[in-house]
């Protein structure tokens, strides 16, 4: 049912015509009458209206500040020093302004997910019509579970994914309005609008990947999804190479159509670097995916790509810089990021190749995804051969230069993770590549470090150097992306993650701004597969764990099955498959749990927040839209880990164990107040350590609604870390305790032991049906 | 004071509001000392960075000797000093130390009440840089960073200096406070 659309009914009306009966006028779009759930208390949520929800949240976990910038310079009363207890020109307090840039933040990442499922969708709708149908997972019939949660409806083909795109959109540019000057005031009521513009992401990303994969074929499900490889080992580089970098699947979609056509895989490799390599896996297994968004660079100046094409989100903005040194011609391929390239796509191809073959042009953009396969392919093919002297640089080549260094250590200060990359010259100069090597595992290529040099140093082509050899190696299998998770393994898993006896679903998500190299994923992955946790992962994470090897030479996807079901490892697809694992958890309350989805945000949020033990772990985020992504997750009542770059997003969202009057939760059975513990402890949090997100992980997927045998399964789980990374038992221990049959039969003795210390008593936490909602009281005594 | 002492990560550059730089390392013993409830909280890449004791873990068990000093380790440091036989250090999350530095009706890990000093060493820099400017922000608390590279958002900072420099102010420093035991 539509708001913005005009539904009356009148049982009779008498007029000067006549009398009337059961009339209806419908002016829109027509009433979903299939659908026989009532409608809930919010469909479409405006900014307002989930407001009491949120502050429930926020109360509980409050906000802990430390602004990465003590100024405002958004308007020209400024630069306002907010310093302290200052306020700006126009009132703001520095915590309000630190709220409303973390709202500015998700709502950069929510547009940016929202425009990529507009270029979607508009493109699926103009070739294959607004009558086709969704077709997102096997055997599922809640294909779309955020636009039925937030909108209230049942989207059944892709032409009705439009109004909840056209929702989206709405609401955002309300969001930003409030950003302005003179506009929203206090700190909460940012707060809660970000959490506004999580919930609008995961509808914009659902909207962007239902479409993807019910109109372009790719899998409906984990049994669906194939492995294929990942690295440079995995291209063949006697080929013509291209290189797709982004985010979104369709000018790829065109390029790999062409070479199908023309029957030319047999001569053109191509790969792909952050998601759109994951889609491009999804949609034709025979694409390659390259890497992370961190090999950019690297990738770039091993001199292997000879077309190098981009479409949206997270690719270098000097890429045609980097690209015309190896004389690789760049197609861009978005309005969103032209690169200042000449817009040639109303040219004919044929001469748009000449161009670009003979060098005239170092790059063009073409907006229609339908042109660029025949465009891109024809270069390739053409520009291979003249390239030879860029596909195999020397070492003395890459490292031009390093004899100008002037040891100022100026790389070794803008580098975000402080590397030795001074000491790494200093040896190299003398011959020894081998830390060059090392610094190349660790690097997040940013390239900073080339920028700060007073000499311009290319110290990223001196790490590639270093490790030339082994990259040409490297060759991992990967899971491709399997898209959302179907109603089946909802009902096969439900039970189980609900009781806790699944101890939890641990997703790992997002970008490759890690602290200490991308092997941290798979470290925190193996922790958790280990101990049958159910492990999802998505985008940069997804494919840097697949680059640890056991001594077998096997990887995470190689060892664990690719389910939905405990000790399973799922790889589900790029940044807009992220709905899928937040979709996973809605899906949880209404499959398993028959609670009412339609337009029922609050009461869904409360089951998932009381009863679904998901975590989140972004160990790299880094951009705008993870911080959307994860704000999705916090309305949702999902904690959130993310590694200590995440610090930078300049607020944690944090619990406090001790103050027992925070964590009283409402017994649904009785309507009576009940102390819970606190569960899960925070939900929003940035780790020093990789040792650290790991205890906490297993922390945070408590629940209030544990079963006695799943609450047993969750501590023996958060006890045994704490002992392997604290080395010893948590000093906590006695919040999460319940009743002695909630300890871990084997730990039992030891345990009682510690809690009698500690002066736990039996039954202060109480174990009831948890609800922070009033209106959920079933009975009140 | 010269610039170059102010040397810290190159984009994360401080507000209005800046640390001052020791003017010899005496002074920052000096104001350690003077705190009644000084809190030194030592961070994940203690390990890594050498003193003349060992590392920083080796040199804050040292510190532990004046009874006035409270140490908590954050990350998951505190097995670290458990490995080393030292039971006494207590283990609280960086921001979540943050946190609580913020509250007035905090009482500390000893009941006592909050403290009146936080003294930084061994972290990550962006990470200090954080959490120090939370606390210059939302509290009165006085702060101090003992790591090598200047920390604009802390109270009193050493400054950037060579590694010998720096390990010799954090010997000076750990030993006055060991006299003061």
């Amino acid at each position: 049912m539509s708001k913005k659309n005009l539904n009356i009914k009148i049982d009779e009306l008498s007029s000067a015509l006549g009398t009337f009966k059961g009339l209806e006028i419908q002016i829109g779009k027509l009433v979903d009458e299939e659908w026989e759930e009532p409608m809930g208390p919010t469909p479409f949520p405006s900014v307002g209206t989930l407001r009491d929800w949120d502050r429930k949240l926020l109360k509980r976990y409050k906000p802990y500040y430390m602004p990465i910038c003590d100024l405002c310079c958004l308007c020209t009363f400024g630069k306002c020093d907010l310093t302290g207890d200052k306020k700006g020109a126009c009132g703001l307090t520095q915590a309000a302004q630190q709220s409303r840039i973390v709202l500015i933040s998700c709502c950069i990442g929510a547009s940016t997910h929202c425009a990529h499922a507009r270029h979607m969708l508009d493109h699926l709708l103009e070739e294959y019509g607004r009558d086709t149908e969704l077709d997102v997972a096997l055997n599922t019939n809640v294909e779309a579970p955020h636009i039925r949660l937030v909108c209230g409806y049942k989207p059944k083909t892709i032409g009705d994914l439009e109004e909840a795109l056209d929702y989206v959109e709405t609401q955002i540019v309300q969001l930003v309005a409030t950003a302005h000057t003179g506009q929203e005031g206090d700190a909460i009521d940012f707060e809660s609008k970000a959490f506004h513009a999580g919930m609008l992401d995961h509808v914009a990303m659902e909207v962007a990947d239902i479409s993807q994969i019910s109109v372009l074929g790719m899998p409906k499900g984990s049994s669906e999804a194939g492995m294929t490889t990942m690295g440079f080992g995995s291209i063949d580089t006697s080929k013509a190479v291209v290189m797709c970098i982004g985010h979104n699947v369709l000018p790829s979609v065109d390029i790999i159509d062409y070479l199908m056509e023309h029957d030319l895989f047999e001569k053109v490799e191509i790969g792909g670097l952050c998601c759109t390599a994951h889609d491009n896996s999804r949609y034709n297994i025979r694409a390659k995916i390259l890497g992370p968004i961190s090999w950019q660079i690297r990738y770039v100046r091993s001199g292997i790509p000879d077309v190098i094409v981009i479409d949206e989100q997270c690719i270098r903005t000097d890429i045609l810089d980097e690209a015309v040194k190896i004389g690789a011609p760049v197609i861009a391929t978005s309005e969103k990021s032209m690169m200042g390239l000449p817009d040639r796509t109303h040219d004919d191809a044929d001469e748009i190749v000449a161009d670009l073959v003979s060098g005239r042009q170092k790059g063009v953009l073409i907006i229609e995804p339908r042109k660029v396969g025949e465009v891109v392919v024809k270069t390739v093919l053409a520009v291979s051969p003249k390239r030879t002297e860029y596909k195999n640089p020397s070492i003395e080549s890459l490292m031009e230069g390093i004899d100008r260094c002037r040891g100022c250590s100026e790389c070794v200060a803008a580098c975000p993770n402080t590397l030795p990359i001074m000491e790494a010259v200093n040896a190299a100069r003398k011959g020894d590549l081998s830390l060059f090597e090392g610094l190349q595992l660790l690097c997040v290529g940013c390239g900073r470090c080339e920028s700060a040099c007073p000499e311009d140093l290319p110290l990223l082509s001196y790490m590639y150097a270093a490790s030339a050899e082994s990259c040409k190696g490297e060759c991992y299998n990967v899971r491709v992306g399997s898209g959302a998770i179907t109603d089946v393994e909802i009902r096969e898993v439900g039970k189980g993650i609900v009781f806790g006896e699944i101890p939890g679903v641990v997703a790992l998500v997002g970008c490759a701004n890690y602290p200490n190299g991308g092997s941290e994923v798979a470290v925190i992955a193996e922790e958790f597969l280990k101990r049958r946790f159910i492990v999802l992962a998505t985008g940069c994470s997804a494919m840097d764990l697949a680059t640890t090897l056991d001594e077998e030479g096997k990887n995470l996807y190689d060892r664990y099955p690719a389910v939905f079901d405990a000790g399973g490892l799922l790889n589900i697809g790029s940044c807009v498959s992220n709905a899928h694992i937040t979709g996973a958890t809605i899906k949880i309350a209404n499959i398993f749990a028959k609670r009412p989805l339609r337009g029922n945000y609050e009461e869904i949020a409360d089951y998932v927040y009381n009863r679904v033990g998901a975590v989140g772990i972004s160990w790299g985020a880094m951009s705008q839209k993870a911080s959307s992504i994860a704000s999705g997750c916090w309305r949702l009542g999902i904690p959130v880990i993310v590694g200590p770059h995440g610090s930078k997003y300049r607020r944690n969202l944090l619990g406090a164990k001790d103050k027992e009057e925070d964590w009283v939760t409402i017994d649904a059975r009785t309507g009576q107040d009940m102390y819970v513990g606190p569960v899960p402890e925070h939900l929003f949090y940035a780790a020093e350590t990789v040792e650290e997100a790991i205890v906490l992980t297993a922390k945070l997927s408590m629940r209030p609604n544990d079963t006695t045998k799943g609450r047993a399964v969750k501590l023996s789980h958060y006890i045994d870390l704490h002992k392997k990374y604290y080395g010893g038992l948590p000093d906590d221990l006695d919040l999460f305790v319940r009743r002695e049959a909630d300890l871990p039969f084997t730990m039992k003795a030891e345990l009682l032991e510690h809690l009698k210390a500690k002066g736990w008593v039996e039954d202060k936490i109480g174990m009831p049906d948890p609800t922070l909602l009033d209106r959920m009281v079933r009975r009140r005594e | 004071m010269s610039a170059k002492f102010k040397r810290g990560q190159t984009g994360m550059v401080g507000g209005p509001l800046q640390a001052k730089i020791f003017p010899n390392v005496g002074v920052a013993a000096n104001l350690i000392k003077s705190a009644k409830r000084p809190l030194l909280i030592v961070g994940s890449e203690a390990t890594e960075k050498k003193t003349n004791d060992g590392d920083i873990i080796d040199s804050a068990i040292r510190a532990m000797k004046n009874k006035k000093l409270t140490v908590v380790a954050t990350g998951h440091l505190v097995g670290e000093f458990r490995k080393r036989g030292v039971e006494e250090a207590n283990s609280m999350p960086l921001f979540v130390l943050g946190k609580y530095l913020s509250d007035s009706e905090w009482k500390g890990f000893d009941g006592e009440g909050q403290y009146d000093m936080a003294v930084f060493i061994g972290y990550p820099y962006y990470m200090e840089w954080l959490v120090e400017s939370g606390l210059k922000n939302f509290t009165k608390l006085r702060t101090i960073s003992l790591d090598r590279t200047y920390q604009p958002n802390a109270q009193w900072s050493l400054g950037w200096m060579p590694v010998p420099d720096w390990q010799e102010s954090i010997n000076t420093i750990i030993s006055s406070l060991e006299e003061d035991a």
